[in-house]
């Protein structure tokens, strides 16, 4: 199968789970409910061999409802394409489901989403800071963190 | 002929001089400066070139990197410092032997350069005492060559106590 065949097929396949699915330079957006996440994602590495786990970031929509957006990407070694995931969660429960049960390499970046956005990976057993340090408080990359606000470890020369 | 010859042998060497035990002791340090570099970012890679052949710090007699700092008496702190590394970097400076000199290589080990956000030291000054500052980003060269020499100009100027309080 070419890319986009591959590609054809994902959308038809998923087409009655996701909430919206276009094209960005050449790469399918799949937009979800979060609750559906673990399911769908399944469905792409089982059927359509999307083996690779790419990354999982963040974006803060300061204003919007839902603030945050939760973004993961896929690569199929198979089928040489790749594809993102988006999902949106809430301020007052940023949470959504992990997918270490699919992907080991989720984990740490899981971690990192989780130091600087703050968003929460229900199944995820380690979520300690894993750049930033312990007894760091807040988010650094959320939008509402002042810019200089430093935390330092070792107390100031005066 | 002979009676204009240069004076040679043992008559012609000295048995003492005079000199400040300050300067004596001033000139010895400023010659023998053991530099341990603390290196965490891009800077490093001037740090590399000031050190080899083409500009060589060996000629100032501050050469010898010495990756212990028990055996160093100049810490170079090259690029970057991040608050979770302040704790490793002011426990090198702690476990150094006086006398000990401190030099900010970069801007961002000066004042934290062009970062300023949660995770960059604003400066190494803001956790251990500085002796020179080298600006630039990445310094040149001859600028680091030149803090050198101030530097040794200091060492070479100040006093030299044998016993203080911390040695």
């Amino acid at each position: 199968m070419s890319p986009s065949e591959v590609l054809d097929r994902v959308q038809e396949r998923l087409a009655p789970l996701v909430s919206e699915s276009s094209f960005s330079h050449a790469m399918l957006v799949l937009v979800l409910p979060p609750d559906r996440l673990l399911d769908l994602v399944q469905v792409l590495k089982v059927e359509f061999q999307f083996d690779l786990f790419l990354d999982v970031t963040a974006v803060d929509w300061p204003g919007q409802q839902p603030r945050f957006e939760v973004v993961y990407h896929f690569y199929s070694t198979q089928h040489r394409v790749r594809l993102r995931v988006k999902t949106r969660v809430p301020e007052e429960d940023p949470g959504v489901a992990s997918l270490v049960s699919l992907y080991g390499s989720a984990a740490y970046m899981e971690r990192e989403c989780h130091d600087m956005y703050g968003i929460a990976f229900r199944g995820n057993p380690d979520l300690r800071p894993i750049l930033l340090y312990e007894g760091f408080v807040g988010h650094p990359l959320r939008k509402d963190y002042p810019k200089d606000r430093e935390q330092p470890l070792v107390p100031y020369r005066t | 002929m002979a009676s204009k010859a240069i004076p040679f042998g043992p008559a012609a060497t000295f048995e003492y001089i005079s000199t400040k035990k300050d300067e004596l002791v001033g000139w010895a340090r400023k010659f023998s400066l053991f530099p341990y570099p603390f290196v965490t970012a891009c800077c490093a890679m001037e740090f590399m070139a000031v050190s080899s052949t083409p500009y060589d710090t060996d000629r100032f007699g501050a050469a010898l990197p010495r990756f212990s700092p028990r055996q160093s008496d100049l810490l170079m702190v090259v690029g970057t410092v991040t608050h979770k590394q302040a704790p490793i970097l002011k426990k090198v400076y702690e476990q150094m032997c006086e006398p000990k000199w401190v030099m900010a290589f970069g801007a961002c080990a000066t004042s934290g350069g062009f970062y300023q956000n949660y995770a960059a030291l604003q400066g190494i000054d803001k956790i251990i005492p500085v002796d020179i500052y080298i600006p630039g980003c990445p310094p040149r060269p001859e600028t680091v060559i030149d803090g050198i020499m101030k530097l040794q100009d200091r060492i070479a100027r100040s006093k030299h106590p044998i016993l203080t309080k911390n040695f």
